[in-house]
């Protein structure tokens, strides 16, 4: 059986059906923009957070260049002898000691994904007699592949072909334009230590970033530590993947403590990027919190104002048997009759704009604007709506509640 | 046959204080019986209505003691008041208060409804009984803004006798109604009180009806002058 106090509360609404339409919308509007920011937030940063992970692994195992330490001061007297030094880079070679029982003790772990040995190498691209500077990544292709993705950036040629060509390598469309280099043309390549070899161009990739197209390249690893003139034991980092980036951070700690090298997350790695979006969050939250009190603001509002010209009605109501209680919850279902309503149309007008915000091209790289319908957002959205909207409603329902109803009825 | 005493006050007293302090109510000690058509006369300005706010236990700021049924009701917690209100009291104001936007019928309906004891369609049926009783069965579906003042009085003492309460009190209940109609509610409050034993309080200035009444009790300057005499034992 519908409940009286219900009955009431729907007739108010329906006798004022403008009044509750306008602060309606207000929630609806308000939970619209609220939905569409956490939506937009999220997709920008899954959007961004998959371009660093394409150039920057989650966690970078490595050995930190040792600076040679000053000299101690002499303390058997009390006059020791001061000396100054000028403490430099360690010489000292940044080999991780025996990386096949580093990798195996990291893959052990339970969250890692992923681990692969790396050696970067300085080099030289030249072809006739251009010639450019830029950074050789020497790695098991297919293990990069599991890491960074590189398939989806290749643009020409194949990364299985890297496998069965020892002297193969893949480089960046930039330097591919630069030399003017061609599929399966060879070039050569001098490394830091001077050592030259010719290599052949099995594939092109583009990433998003134009400097790096202009500089990096993959190839076996093996090839990377001949450059280097080391031996197949030599690696210089170790890249880890675990299942949940945004753990790196501690997860950084447990692998340092556990090979005794130097961590580096991915988070250290982009301060910049990572202060960036911490700004964007801190920013947006503002923002539509802001938007959802100004909602708010409007239902209670309204609600205030019924109470107000309701006080004859809500005395009548006390006088005939109707508790404190029961006034609170007629008016707080009006709200909450304002508030579901709101957060309806504003859940489907989200809706919408994602759909819509989808669909917009931007651009080569990006490709479909990053966003996508997100059902935790929406529902948090809703939650939210309904919350504010409780509230907004509860204080006034609070101040009619406590009408005295003799001091309106000697009016 | 022996008299049920259904409300009792005992020295009751109240003060107001703005804008001097000044007591409008004092010692103010009578009973009501059951089945009893019990008038409070007085001039205008003695207290009549601030005491009717009193029994009706809307009014909680008082010293002195009230009794329904032998149960105290002074020191109750007010939602013990709305529910006893609910069950035992029906009011007319002196202002008739309705509604405005509900129909006359739902208007009679809602303290029934609220009291949850019959179904929707049975309370329908006894509201419709009861605007009968007051020939304004014809109005029952028009918002209640739209009646004359007479009529909206007549629907608020169909409102205040539909959860057959104990007691009814009124507020100069015929205050705006034609000699006719005075005569209408002045029968059924006789006939409630004969036939089923409910009990009225009227405030009232009009003579007449006083003295057609069982008893009056005549208040002056916050004091009860006179309990008068019961005419039904005659
Ligand atoms: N809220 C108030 N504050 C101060 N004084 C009040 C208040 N309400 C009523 N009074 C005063 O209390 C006295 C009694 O008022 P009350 O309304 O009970 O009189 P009444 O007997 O019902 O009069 P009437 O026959 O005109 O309705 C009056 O002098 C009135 O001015
Ligand atoms: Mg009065």
């Amino acid at each position: 059986m519908r409940s009286v106090n219900t009955e009431i509360a729907l007739t108010h609404i329906l006798t004022r059906k403008r009044q509750t339409i306008v602060a309606s919308l207000g929630v609806s509007i308000g939970i619209a923009i609220y939905i569409c920011l956490n939506t937009l937030i999220i997709g920008t940063n899954r959007y961004s957070d998959n371009a660093i992970f394409k150039t920057t692994p989650h966690i970078r195992v490595y050995k930190e260049d040792d600076i040679s330490k000053p000299l101690s001061k002499d303390t058997s007297g009390k006059k020791g002898t001061i000396v100054i030094v000028n403490p430099k880079i360690a010489n000292i070679s940044k080999n991780l000691i025996n990386p096949s029982k580093l990798l195996h003790d990291i893959k052990n772990q339970p969250d890692v994904t992923a681990a692969a040995p790396m050696v970067t190498a300085n080099i030289f691209y030249n072809n006739g007699k251009s010639q450019l500077t830029g950074v050789g990544w020497g790695l098991n292709i297919i293990e990069g592949d599991a890491m960074f993705d590189i398939q989806s950036t290749m643009v020409v040629g194949d990364l299985r072909t890297l496998l069965n060509t020892p002297n193969g390598i893949i480089i960046g469309v930039g330097i591919a334009d630069k030399l003017n280099i061609k599929l399966n043309d060879n070039i050569s390549v001098i490394s830091s230590v001077g050592v030259i070899k010719l290599m052949k161009v099995v594939g092109f990739f583009k990433s998003s970033n134009a400097v790096t197209d202009k500089s990096k390249s993959y190839m076996n690893l093996a090839t990377a530590q001949q450059l280097l003139e080391e031996g197949p034991n030599y690696v210089t980092d170790i890249y880890v993947k675990i299942k949940d980036p945004e753990a790196a951070v501690q997860y950084a700690t447990v692998l340092g403590k556990l090979t005794g090298y130097s961590t580096e997350d991915w988070k250290a790695a982009n301060e910049l990027f990572v202060a960036g979006k911490k700004i964007r969050a801190v920013m947006f939250l503002f923002i539509s919190w802001a938007i959802l009190l100004v909602a708010a603001f409007g239902i209670y509002n309204i609600l205030n104002m019924t109470v107000s010209q309701k006080l004859n009605d809500i005395a009548i109501l006390k006088a005939n048997g109707f508790s404190g209680k029961d006034v609170v919850s007629i008016f707080v279902m009006e709200a909450m009759v304002m508030g579901i309503i709101g957060t309806l149309i504003g859940f489907l007008l989200s809706s919408i704009i994602v759909t819509l915000l989808s669909r917009i091209y931007i651009g080569a790289d990006i490709g479909y604007f990053p966003i996508q319908f997100e059902f935790s957002v929406s529902m948090t959205g809703v939650g939210v709506g309904l919350l504010v909207t409780f509230f907004a409603g509860y204080i006034p329902a609070r101040k009619a509640s406590k009408v005295d109803p003799v001091a309106i009825f000697r009016k | 046959m022996e008299k049920k005493i259904v409300l009792r006050t005992k020295g009751v007293g109240k003060y107001f204080y703005d804008p001097v302090k000044f007591k409008v109510l004092d010692d103010i000690s009578f009973e009501a019986y059951r089945g009893e058509f019990l008038t409070l006369v007085g001039k205008s300005g003695s207290g009549k209505s601030t005491l009717l706010y009193i029994l009706s236990t809307m009014d909680t700021e008082y010293e002195g003691e009230l009794f329904i049924d032998e149960e105290k009701i002074t020191g109750q917690n007010l939602n013990k008041l709305a529910a006893i209100r609910n069950k035992n009291i029906g009011f007319v104001f002196q202002f008739h208060y309705l509604l405005p936007e509900f129909s006359c019928l739902k208007n009679v309906m809602v303290p029934a409804l609220k009291l949850g004891k019959f179904s929707h369609e049975e309370v329908e049926h006894q509201a419709y009984e009861r605007l009968e009783m007051l020939g304004i069965k014809d109005q029952a579906l028009k918002p209640a803004s739209k009646l004359s003042g007479g009529q909206q009085q007549r629907v608020a003492i169909a409102r205040a006798l539909i959860n057959n309460p104990k007691i009814i009190m009124c507020d100069e209940p015929t205050g705006n109604l034609d000699s006719k109609n005075t005569q209408i509610v002045f029968d059924i409050f006789k006939q409630i009180t004969k036939e089923f034993n409910q009990t009225i309080i009227a405030v009232t200035h009009d003579n007449d009806f006083a003295k057609a009444s069982d008893r009056t009790i005549e208040l002056a300057d916050g004091k009860i002058i006179s309990h008068g005499l019961d005419k039904t034992k005659s």
